[in-house]
């Protein structure tokens, strides 16, 4: 069956590259703060600026000139030039504006009016210029690559980026993308606790099931792995994408907003003002983290209030929050049908899980002090640089991860017809028929749902595309097969078609929370002055990549059957392999795919004669089976 | 051993993508130039190696699961051609499901049954004509229906569960006896039990919100 649609494109595949030197590092791309790290023969760094500090806080400012300022530096402008200033973007990959919380009423970001054409991802105007997440955090994770590279003293273009287990298909997507313009080949998107638990498994060497807590910024997941013998197998996942530490601010900043409005009335604040509203509370979080009590002055519209808040206070505010992470955890569980003393281990993960109301929460639930040895802030990094380096240079480990979501087909009647149940592990492809229900009917609309819901609009929508070119036949007479294909990134590829006719039928995609591959090639024309040098030299890399690897198809094939060859026919092949050698060296990508063709006729009697060969060998082989089994037969008889 | 002709000879051959030579269909490697073949279409079991039984040592299953992923997962072709990392895309997206059917003892009686039984049953073999079956079912819902506190819950699915139990021992006799036909009906009751168990903490969940 022809392959129809693609919600990702294979070409995203990572460029393969000769030089086995290159070093790959691991990048958390957190909502607060970010972190890359590097590992060599198992031993991990954590880059640190000169300052020796490792986290980057995910705060990108916005110079006039649409420079951006990463870090610290940018946080620094946030209580200043709060417009220019944007944070926390992560909880706005693969959104749209409706899914931008607001703080009484006021949104902490100015969003962009939608435009005809666009996709629903939201766009927001910083410092005056019209920026998508996906921008903004390629703006981020330039800045880490920087810092890898300054400290490695060498190009750094391979890594591992770690997601949210609970990310759906457009935030991992839109978080890729954010690597492409970032020059970043994406290795691998692995999931935050399964990176955690790869650092605790390979550090600690922890054996038996864990759960993996890990609450972040902006983001909730709960992970049950095994882990044996550097097997990291996840047997649930769950979570809550739109869960983290930054509640807990608004959580703050509200109370403090209502005390403020009491005392002086209605307030109508500036996006920048719920800003530093946001940073006070966030203050206050940290603050309350260790003190008892303390007390924090806001200003805004010219006016200062002071707001006192004490920790047994602070725990009420959050108190709901966190319960829903203790249900979420106990949910996992049981659908893997394990109970909290079935639990060896509960691995702390994300800054969040310092705040005091959040580890009691945990060690009450499982009935056992967490771990939480490796800093919270950096094991997820760690992790990420461990598998980088086990992609590259090659490893025993195993991480077998599943799907967080289920993904489904709307059908008649706005349900969900489910085609990839949650928790199934991953690689996975799975088909779904359907038919026609109008004599003569040539097209079907096809609208890709993620989400546990019945109802089509409860849950996420992926894509919408439709199938035509569907010859006309009676109703229910046409086979449409739907195939799901979700890769080792926990990336979904649809692709559709007719079995009856096998007719090739177009496709048509619109990503509803994503870039269309024109908007994609637009920014990548604006981010890099070279992004067609960049295709054209990634083009060249997988040219020679499967150069070599037809070289050496044939150099095997040589060493086991020359034989089979008279010297005039092993020289003419040989001549085709110099040949192919000299192309590989040059960069004209179309004379070494011709070249790698040629060279393919010039063995092609050679496979033939291989095959027979084969085949021969293989009769005797059946005809000397067939007599010992026969006698083993007599012997057990 | 059950008898299953699903399962290709190691003797039959085709050409290897990469170096077009000869390599048996089954192998998962070339034993000329080594690239990753894509999967054979041979049963779940022969996937991982085992012989096709309704008794299935889930240590063991897991121990080769683990033997072959550690060779065919994607994270292996990181740096490899692109047509490499496909097929073991292909080959690891195979092996998680026969995996994911050999391990569940639901899934691996109706998959046996089915692998079994092509020739033997008759057509609807899954739909329920067996009155006991439905009606059984019919009375565990009404109780779950009055079930309005924890512990009648758990009492529904301490009986489930117990009966779940039986009827796995009974499918371990039909299937090692051949009695494919009874194995078939074992396989109907117990989906209407796990279907149970579903509802089972549905309710749970419910009373707990």
């Amino acid at each position: 069956m022809a392959q129809l649609l693609q919600i990702h494109e294979p070409g995203e595949s990572p460029i393969p590259h000769q030089d086995d030197a290159e070093m790959a590092v691991g990048i958390d791309l957190g909502t607060t703060n970010s972190v890359v790290a590097v590992s060599s023969e198992g031993q991990v760094e954590v880059l640190k600026d000169d300052d020796g500090q490792a986290l980057v806080p995910s705060i990108v400012a916005y110079a006039p000139d649409g420079s951006a300022i990463v870090g610290e530096l940018a946080k620094r402008l946030l209580l200043s030039r709060p417009d220019s200033v944007v944070s926390s973007i992560k909880r706005l990959m693969g959104r749209g504006a409706e899914d931008v919380k607001s703080l009484g009423g006021q949104m902490p970001f100015d969003i962009e009016p939608h435009h005809e054409g666009e996709s629903q991802l939201v766009r927001l105007n910083i410092g005056g210029h019209a920026l998508t997440p996906i921008e903004i955090s390629a703006d981020i994770l330039r800045a880490l690559k920087d810092r890898a590279e300054a400290h490695l003293g060498a190009k750094v273009e391979k890594a591992v980026i770690t997601v949210p287990a609970y990310f759906d298909d457009a935030q991992r997507t839109a978080t890729k993308d954010a690597a492409r313009l970032a020059g970043l080949n994406v290795l691998r998107l692995v999931n935050e606790p399964t990176a955690a638990a790869l650092a605790y498994g390979l550090d600690k060497s922890a054996e038996g099931l864990y759960a993996v807590f890990d609450l972040g910024g902006g983001t909730f997941d709960v992970s049950l792995l095994r882990m044996e013998k550097g097997v990291f197998q996840v047997l649930a996942t769950g979570g809550d994408a739109a869960l983290g530490g930054d509640d807990f601010d608004h959580a703050i900043a509200n109370h403090f907003l209502e005390q403020r409005k009491a005392g002086l009335g209605e307030t109508n604040l500036s996006a920048g003002e719920v800003k530093v509203a946001l940073m006070t509370a966030r203050m206050a979080k940290e603050c309350l983290t260790t003190e008892d009590r303390g007390e924090w002055m806001l200003t805004a519209e010219d006016k200062q209030t002071k707001h006192a808040l004490d920790r047994a206070t602070f725990n009420d505010l959050i108190r709901a929050d966190v319960k829903r992470t203790v249900k979420i955890c106990h949910e996992v569980l049981t659908e893997a049908g394990f109970d909290p003393i079935d639990i060896k281990g509960v691995v702390l993960v994300g800054g969040s899980t310092r705040v005091p109301l959040v580890r009691e929460a945990v060690s009450q639930y499982f009935g056992s002090e967490p771990l939480a040895d490796i800093d919270p802030d950096q094991v997820v990094a760690v992790g990420a640089a461990l598998q980088a380096e086990a992609l590259t240079v090659g490893s025993d480990t195993l991480l077998l991860d599943v799907t967080p979501l289920s993904l489904g087909l709307e059908t008649m009647g706005g349900l969900v017809e489910k085609v990839i149940p949650r928790n199934t592990p991953i690689p996975v492809a799975k088909a779904q028929e359907f038919t026609t229900f109008k004599d003569g009917q040539t097209a079907m609309a096809i609208h890709v749902v993620q989400g546990e819901r019945e109802m089509v609009d409860q849950n996420r929508s992926l894509a919408r595309f439709n199938l035509t070119g569907i010859p006309p036949m009676a109703a229910g007479a046409a086979h449409i097969r739907v195939t799901f294909q979700v890769d080792a990134d926990g990336l979904l590829t649809v692709s559709a078609g007719e079995d009856t006719s096998g007719i090739e039928a177009k496709v048509e995609v619109k990503p509803s929370y994503g870039l269309s591959e024109e908007e994609m090639s637009t920014m990548l024309y604006d981010s890099m002055a070279n992004a067609k040098g960049d295709m054209e030299l990634r083009l060249l890399t997988e040219a020679r990549v499967e150069a070599e690897r037809a070289m050496l198809a044939v150099r095997a094939a040589l060493q086991a059957d020359c034989k089979l060859l008279s010297v005039r026919e092993r020289e003419a092949i040989g001549e085709q392999m110099d040949k192919l050698i000299d192309a590989i060296k040059g960069t004209d990508r179309d004379a070494i795919n011709a070249a790698a063709e040629d060279l393919d006729k010039a063995t092609r009697v050679f496979a033939e004669k291989r095959m027979d060969k084969g085949i021969r060998d293989a009769l005797t082989g059946v005809a000397i089976d067939k007599l010992q089994s026969s006698v083993g037969d007599g012997e057990n008889a | 051993m059950l008898d299953v002709n699903t399962q290709l000879p190691e003797t039959h051959l085709k050409p290897c993508w990469s170096c077009k030579g000869p390599s048996p269909a089954t192998a998962l490697f070339c034993h000329t130039c080594k690239a990753v073949q894509a999967p054979a279409p041979v049963d779940h079991f022969a996937r991982l190696g085992m012989e096709p039984s309704f008794d299935v040592d889930v240590a063991a299953l897991d121990r080769l699961y683990f033997d072959l992923q550690r060779q065919l997962h994607p994270d292996r072709f990181a740096t490899k051609a692109p047509k490499e990392k496909a097929l073991s895309q292909r080959q690891a997206t195979a092996l998680n499901d026969a995996y994911e059917v050999l391990k569940n003892p639901l899934m691996r009686a109706d998959y046996l049954v089915h692998l079994l039984g092509i020739d033997v049953l008759p057509e609807g073999c899954n739909l329920v004509h067996d009155q006991s079956i439905l009606m059984e079912a019919m009375e565990m819902r009404e109780k779950l229906m009055m079930a309005d506190t924890q512990d009648a819950l758990n009492a529904i699915q301490r009986e489930t569960k117990t009966e779940i139990d039986d009827v796995l021992s009974a499918l371990s006799l039909a299937f090692a006896g051949g009695d494919i036909q009874g194995a078939c009906r074992l396989t109907t009751r117990l989906k209407y039990l796990d279907k149970m168990m579903g509802e089972v903490r549905h309710s749970r969940a419910r009373l707990m919100a």
